[in-house]
């Protein structure tokens, strides 16, 4: 009897697993053709021919050049993220840099990107190491003084990233009491120091986003936050370990940062932008990068000034 | 002046911070470096062995290192759970100790063999030797090196403003933030380093002036 048991159990059991295996492939190669986000295809560019635009220096030094150098994030996976096995960018930043740079007549693969940290945007526009800089760069008044901003081509917000398996945390007025990580001086933690929206003892400084995952990880920390675009990267990455919740408290605007007199250039960065958000490549990069996490994002107006 | 007058809330805590940094490592380095002289001109074979490790392992490891040890892999060992302050201490302290090692000891060197030698022959122990007849002469004559590797260690104390402690050298990440040109910003930290440095140097001049009668 017992053995006779033991035998069904086996076969049921058998049976169940090689239903499984059957079941399985078909539909994972059925999720990535049939879902239409997940397999969003990158847009290609036409490069536009015989561009000029008038009164501008970069756009010149950019024609000596044979190509343009643009400041660019190398640490955010989904914006601006250099795969260190294949040395290659890749993430929404820089399919929008790709984009600009097409449209001004460059071949995208001539593109010399060069990594800037937040902390030496500015001078680096104004020093004139890169040409345009494209890399999660909120537009506000204080930095109009010293660059010039084009876009926004992004809105993001800030947000928080928690574990998976975290319910306590679910916006921003339930951080009391909760290590929150953000990188060094950046707006997110200064707000968050600012409103007082933990002790000053539990907030933990780091110079990269992805330390502070890391220490998300490890439960070192409770909270990741800076603009939502950023956490999602994340959050696409490892879907089964982290998560953004809560509603977006503070909006931040992205935008290519150009040299503070180069009107010309702003300009014509504008209108590239802009006939991407109306011809639809602007859908076609988000779908792409960061759509991939699920969420859907507002189209951004251009602001001209 | 308007960037320093504008964030003198970044500043002031920030500066603040540095000088704690500084105050607790130079004290922590100061005693262990003594002792890991100590050690490494003792009789004893295993415990010159032992200083000498030490110094070899902390002289020639990036400071950059020592700090991320401490804030990323020591919490993993969960021996004692330590706040990024603490830690920057404890990696300043370690540090700094390998360099304020041989300074003391190349004073050592300078005292004559002799002074050791008629010390031993009245009896005195290997302890009493060193801290009656060796360091003080010792200490005379290390003052300009001293000095140097303390003003090395207050400007080492800006690397843990990657470490989440927010000193001087932080300020310039939340000026970029603010909107503010970080040329300038730097300038006004620059300058808060050397205001810091000066009294050092004073003391330096002062120490020296006092005891170059004694020999």
């Amino acid at each position: 009897m017992r053995i006779r048991t033991l035998a069904a159990g086996l076969m049921v059991g058998a049976l169940a697993l090689t239903a499984c295996g059957k079941e399985g492939s078909p539909s994972d190669a059925g999720n990535e053709d049939g879902n239409g986000n997940s397999a969003a295809q990158l847009p290609t560019y036409d490069v536009a021919q015989d561009v000029t635009v008038e009164g501008s220096p970069t756009f010149q030094q950019m024609q000596s050049a044979g190509h343009p150098i643009i400041g660019v994030k190398q640490d955010q996976p989904g914006l601006g993220y250099l795969d260190p096995t294949t040395q290659e960018y890749s993430g929404f930043d820089i399919e929008i840099a790709r984009l600009i740079t097409a449209k001004l007549g460059f071949q995208p693969d001539s593109i010399e990107y060069k990594p800037v940290p937040s902390a030496g945007r500015e001078q680096a526009l104004i020093n004139g190491d890169v040409h345009y800089y494209v890399g999660t760069y909120t537009i506000n008044d204080k930095r109009k003084e010293q660059v010039g901003f084009a876009g926004p081509y992004f809105v993001a917000g800030q947000g928080l990233l928690v574990a998976e398996d975290n319910s306590d945390i679910t916006g921003p007025e339930t951080l009391k009491g909760k290590k929150v990580c953000s990188v060094s001086g950046s707006t997110p933690i200064q707000r968050v120091r600012q409103q007082g929206l933990t002790e000053d003892g539990n907030i933990v400084e780091l110079q990269t986003y992805s330390q502070c995952v890391t220490q998300l990880s490890q439960g070192k920390v409770d909270a990741v936050t800076t603009d939502d675009a950023i956490l999602k990267g994340y959050a696409a990455e490892e879907q089964d370990k982290f998560k953004v919740v809560g509603e977006t408290f503070s909006e931040e605007p992205y935008g290519v940062g150009v040299p503070k007199e180069d009107t010309a250039l702003r300009e014509k960065v504008n209108d590239i932008l802009q006939s991407a958000l109306d011809d639809g490549t602007w859908d076609q990069i988000y779908d792409a990068t960061l759509g991939k996490s699920g969420a859907p994002a507002d189209k951004p107006t251009i602001e001209r000034y | 002046m308007e960037v320093l007058l504008d964030n003198l809330d970044l500043y002031g805590p920030g500066f603040l911070t540095t000088i704690e940094l500084f105050v607790l490592a130079a004290i922590g380095s100061l005693v262990l470096g003594t002792v890991l002289a100590m050690l490494r001109v003792s009789p004893v074979p295993v415990l010159r062995a032992a200083g000498t490790t030490y110094v070899t392992l902390f002289r020639n490891t990036p400071l950059t290192l020592i700090f991320f040890f401490f804030a990323f892999a020591f919490p993993l060992l969960k021996v004692v759970d330590i706040s990024f302050f603490t830690a920057a201490v404890v990696a300043l302290t370690l540090y700094t100790s390998a360099f304020v090692c041989e300074v003391v000891r190349s004073g050592i060197n300078t005292v004559p063999v002799g002074q050791a030698e008629a010390g031993r022959a009245v009896g005195l122990t290997f302890g009493q030797i060193l801290s009656n007849i060796v360091l003080p002469q010792a200490t005379r004559s290390v003052v300009p090196p001293m000095v140097s590797t303390m003003i090395a260690l207050i400007k080492n104390t800006t690397i843990a403003s990657g470490f989440s402690v927010v000193e001087a050298g932080s300020i310039q990440y939340y000026l970029s933030e603010r909107g503010y040109s970080v040329m300038i910003g730097l300038l006004w930290v620059a300058l808060g380093f050397v205001i810091l440095v000066i009294p050092m140097t004073l003391l330096q001049r002062s120490l020296e002036k006092r005891w170059s009668v004694a020999r």
